[in-house]
């Protein structure tokens, strides 16, 4: 690792003073995705700055038909919220599938969607709720956010503030884990709403998309077992071929259509 | 930098990329917490912060000035072991021993969060009481990983512990 300096914000003008004084700088809240990054040198920092002491950041609340979450709230906290179990349960079982307890205890939603890996959860609840994400420096849709694997529309230096995932009718996310990492192989999350479905698909594709064949069907009232992902825009690693992880998200439509709450 | 470790407070000089692992290894020499991955995959590392597991090699000792940190050192003593200790003594829960600290510390860390009532996704949603199946320690357990695979000892001696299938 690469040598830093270490500050603590403690509010939110203070970390972006922080953040503009100069050389290269990152906030860092869980740490889960950055520190393992800055030990192989894939990020190397001059400065870094928690923000996970500003008070009020990891606020869960609900306003009318959004669920507001700070970025700072963890993803175990965010699991067994009862403010989220009784708004979305869906999105309460989402963090509870994220990486393991220990994972849990310390990553943050504001850390997962800042970061976009192709097979995190969050981004998934993100454009399947038609969330809204607020920043320092405004407000985005999710469909504009997610922008390509590992890219979002964030500036250099804008703080993700909180999320406010709209209220679905019903949804669920059916994810299909990689038995030892525990990232997604696949995962898609529906959800139904009085306007109609969307549909959102991580792990298969370079960065998270809306599965908009399935939204149409699903509207429709139409079987989705016949659907099928084109295998020339998934990827292929060593854990699964395009086709695999193709049929996969067929199964994992059914699946989550067969469990919404 | 002041860190509380185990009831007590240590007064240490260290460079703010040292991870807490490095730190309790390293400059204090509470060799226990041991070091597997040193990328938050295999749990070795677990200690509790302020009661709640975490894995201390991807967070930075700079980071926990103001927590209480336990580690396997300061739950129990070869006179007068943990109960979790002498259970996975009893059960023979360990093979090479590596994993075992990790293993734990997390445990303990898990029965806390089943007595708080936390979900797992095997608990039935919606049940207060946590029935502590096989299953369920299973996936509550599944940031430890144990190379020599000793899991069904690991899973007795803590079944035993949580007194549900003793
Ligand atoms: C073993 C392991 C297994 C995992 N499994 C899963 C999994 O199954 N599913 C999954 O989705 N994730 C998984 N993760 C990732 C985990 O959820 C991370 O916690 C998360 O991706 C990043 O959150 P963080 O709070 O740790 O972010 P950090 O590592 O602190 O930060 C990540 C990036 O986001 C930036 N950042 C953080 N917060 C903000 C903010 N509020 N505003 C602007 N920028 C910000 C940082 O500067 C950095 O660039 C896993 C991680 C590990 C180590
Ligand atoms: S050494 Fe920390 S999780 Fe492996
Ligand atoms: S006993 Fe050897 S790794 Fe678990």
């Amino acid at each position: 690792m690469r040598e830093f300096e270490f500050t603590r914000a403690t509010s939110l003008d203070g970390a972006a003073e922080q953040f503009a004084s100069g050389g290269e700088a990152a906030f860092i809240a869980g740490g889960h995705t950055l520190l393992p990054a800055m030990k192989s040198r894939l990020r190397m920092p001059d400065r870094l700055i928690d923000i996970t002491g500003i008070p009020g950041l990891d606020r869960i609340e609900r306003d009318g038909d959004r669920l507001w979450i700070g970025a700072t709230a963890r993803h175990a906290t965010v699991a067994d919220d009862a403010t989220v179990k009784s708004a979305i349960p869906s999105l309460a079982k989402l963090a509870l599938l994220i990486g393991d307890p220990q994972v849990r205890n310390r990553g943050t939603l504001g850390g997962s969607i800042t970061n976009n890996d192709p097979a995190a959860d969050y981004p998934a609840a993100c454009l399947a709720l038609d969330a809204t994400i607020e920043t320092t420096g405004g407000r985005y849709q999710a469909d504009d956010f997610f922008l390509g694997m590992f890219t979002t529309a964030l500036a250099d230096g804008e703080i993700v503030t909180r999320v406010g995932f709209r209220l679905p009718q019903a949804g669920a996310y059916a994810k299909f884990r990689h038995p030892a990492s525990r990232y997604a192989m696949v995962a898609v999350y529906v959800a139904r709403f009085v306007d109609g479905w969307r549909v959102a698909v991580t792990g298969a594709a370079p960065a998270v998309f809306r599965w908009t064949g399935a939204e149409a069907a699903l509207a429709a009232g139409q079987p989705t077992d016949g659907l099928l992902l084109d295998p020339s825009e998934l990827n292929s690693d060593i854990h699964a071929s395009a086709e695999y992880r193709a049929h996969l998200c067929t199964v994992m439509l059914a699946k989550a259509v067969a469990e919404l709450v | 930098m002041r860190i509380r470790i185990n009831g007590d407070t240590h007064e240490v000089d260290v460079d703010v990329r040292t991870s807490l692992l490095d730190l309790l290894r390293e400059h204090l020499g509470l060799t226990g917490s041991k070091k597997g991955c040193d990328h938050g995959q295999c749990g070795a590392c677990t200690v509790l912060i302020n009661g709640r597991r975490i894995n201390s090699c991807l967070t930075l000792a700079v980071m926990h000035d103001d927590d209480e940190i336990v580690t396997i050192e300061g739950l129990g003593s070869p006179a007068a072991l943990h109960p979790l200790q002498a259970a996975f003594v009893r059960h023979d829960g360990f093979q090479c021993g590596y994993c075992t600290p990790g293993q734990i510390c997390s445990a303990v860390g898990m029965l806390d969060e089943v007595a708080k009532g936390w979900p797992s996704l095997v608990s039935e949603p919606g049940t207060d009481a946590v029935a502590l199946t096989d299953e369920e320690i299973r996936e509550r357990m599944s940031g430890n990983l144990c190379r020599c695979s000793a899991y069904p000892n690991i899973v007795d001696a803590i079944r035993d512990v949580a007194g549900a299938g003793a």
